[in-house]
């Protein structure tokens, strides 16, 4: 059952110059592919995008053939209250389970906020999340 | 292999050494005396045939360049006449003039020799067939191989190069058991024989193939024998030798360089200095019987080492290893020499990036920097920035450790460096000296 809040992320290799995210996205339009949040991490040169997408193996596939590095990872998107405390309960949560988190990012919406999480023990920290009251994003956000 | 010239091939090494030594002495006082262009580069260098009394004195004589070819064109540095000649090669010039290589009955008679002994070597004998795609005319290729598979007592099949299907149909028809031509023509022939339905493993008798006149590399060697069914064996030699010259035996170890005919040097590209067995550096050859147009340690610019003691083969004649690239290529980063080729071969070696890459070269104040972007290979991206940056800095420590000089790395998309465009844009050197 914890299999159902994990999230399929795309993570997609990119040098660190002018247009390469224009080029992604581009090719998401294209396909006609809804991002639904998306960050960028960046590092000596080059960094990496990581989205959440509609049809994350459709995304796989286009960016893949165009050329671009692109890998699957697990994450969780832990939803938040959009309003001042939000971030604060949740954070209190998971550093109460103990959960480490790899790397994180946000997006507030029409249906509230959620915070997308890498974690290293994704089923572990989705028990203890669930079992500390936390709500999590159901999987099938994405098909 | 049974060798064709026992005497010769199994000779102990003192005694080829001795007749090394014969024969240079020979060479110099003959060039000396009658030949305009080596007594003045003599003279240049302050060296007399009398100073030659060991083998290890060749050390004492001018090196020659590629220029001094194009410069004595087409015949100024010959020393034969004319009526003397039964053939010219010409090579094709690149960059300014050609060059011409004259040959007369006796240099004809020694290339074949020593083509003969290679193939043999492989075991192509009598009954064998040969096809030599190689081109034939101007070029020595295909002539050279020809003359040393037909020495041999092989039938040979002069196809030259293109119109690859009908060379699959006669390879097929003719049963042909052996081939020269360059590794990436047999590579071609692979693809268009898999398009006509024909295997060449499996619906062909091809067992052997001669490959050279352009560089490859051990893994096409182990793709091209495990897709083809056959043995594949390096060839090496320049036109200013004479053509293709000598090649592996079985045991596939090195390059036997005949020594009655070649003297090997290997020599330190920027100083000129003797290398030792085993170094890597210039190959300079010394060709000892060549007649029409001598060779009096040509630096012939390409990259490889020396190795002495007798193969599991029997023969005793030194050899050299495969070509690890051109001296052109050179760069000199903070003092050291580096050669892509050693970026290359690190890379192979390195599963997390795939093997293009390119290095940008530029200075920093006084310092010279290197720079190598590589691409990251699919199995090794991960969607973690820690991860990534290992990487990054275990091809930053790997290729220090292989270059002898620190390297920046920086890891690009994958497809976004330069795959043939050859070393225009392999290097890309913003230094302003």
């Amino acid at each position: 059952m914890e299999k159902s809040y994990i999230v399929k992320q795309i993570s997609i290799f990119s040098e660190n110059r002018p247009g390469r995210l224009a080029a992604i996205a581009g090719a998401l339009r294209d396909a006609g592919i809804n991002i639904f949040a998306f960050s960028i991490a960046e590092a000596d040169g080059f960094g990496v995008v990581r989205a959440l997408v509609d049809r994350p193996d459709d995304a796989h596939r286009t960016l893949t053939d165009l050329g671009f590095r692109v890998s699957f990872t697990d994450v969780i998107g832990v939803k938040m209250r959009d309003e001042p405390g939000g971030l604060s309960d949740i954070a209190s949560i998971l550093g109460d389970a103990g959960i480490n988190i790899e790397y994180a990012y946000a997006y507030s919406g029409k249906d509230g906020a959620v915070l997308i999480l890498r974690v290293d023990q994704v089923e572990d920290a989705i028990r203890q999340i669930l079992g500390r009251g936390g709500e999590l994003l159901k999987a099938s956000l994405s098909r | 292999m049974a060798p064709w010239n026992p005497r010769m091939e199994e000779m102990p090494p003192e005694e080829l050494r001795r007749l090394q030594f014969k024969l240079v002495k020979s060479l110099v006082y003959r060039l000396y005396s009658f030949n305009d262009f080596y007594r003045r580069r003599m003279k240049e260098q302050e060296v007399h045939p009398d100073d030659i009394r060991t083998l290890e004195d060749v050390a004492k004589l001018p090196f020659m360049y590629k220029r001094d070819l194009r410069d004595g064109y087409p015949d100024r540095i010959f020393s034969a006449e004319q009526n003397e000649l039964v053939r010219y090669h010409v090579s094709s010039g690149t960059t300014g003039k050609p060059t011409v290589v004259g040959y007369t009955e006796r240099d004809i008679e020694n290339w074949s020799e020593s083509l003969a002994r290679g193939f043999s070597s492989c075991g192509l004998a009598r009954g064998d067939v040969i096809q030599v795609s190689y081109g034939y005319g101007l070029f020595t290729g295909g002539l050279g191989a020809h003359y040393g598979a037909e020495r041999v007592g092989a039938t040979v099949l002069p196809t030259s190069v293109g119109n690859t299907e009908r060379q699959v149909e006669l390879m097929q028809d003719l049963h042909v058991t052996a081939i020269a031509c360059t590794p990436s023509y047999l590579l071609h022939m692979g693809e268009v024989a898999e398009k006509m339905g024909v295997s060449i493993k499996n619906d062909t008798d091809l067992r052997m193939g001669f490959l050279g006149a352009e560089p490859w590399s051990e893994q096409m060697r182990t793709r091209m024998e495990d897709w083809l069914g056959i043995r594949a064996y390096d060839i090496y030699g320049t036109s200013e030798l004479s053509g293709p010259m000598f090649t592996e035996c079985t045991e596939q170890q090195g390059i036997h360089v005949w020594g009655d005919l070649a003297l090997v040097e290997i020599v330190d590209p920027a100083t000129g200095e003797v290398l030792q067995p085993g170094e890597q550096g210039e190959l300079t050859i010394t060709m000892l019987q060549k007649e029409a147009l001598p060779m009096v340690r040509y630096r012939i610019g390409d990259l490889t080492a020396v190795e002495e003691g007798a193969c599991a083969c029997g023969r005793t004649h030194p050899r050299i290893g495969r070509i690890r690239g051109r001296v052109d290529d050179m760069l000199i980063i903070r003092g050291i020499n580096v050669f892509p080729s050693q970026v290359e071969h690190a890379l192979l070696e390195i599963p997390e990036v795939g093997r293009h890459f390119q290095i940008v070269v530029d200075r920093k104040g006084a310092l010279d920097s290197m720079l190598v972007r590589v691409e990251v290979s699919e199995e090794a991206f991960s969607d973690k920035i820690t991860d990534l940056m290992v990487i990054k800095r275990a091809v930053e420590h790997r290729l220090r450790g292989s270059l002898n000089v620190s390297v920046d790395v920086e890891l690009v998309e994958p497809g976004s460096l330069p795959r043939f465009e050859g070393k225009s844009k392999k290097v890309v050197d913003r230094r302003s000296l």
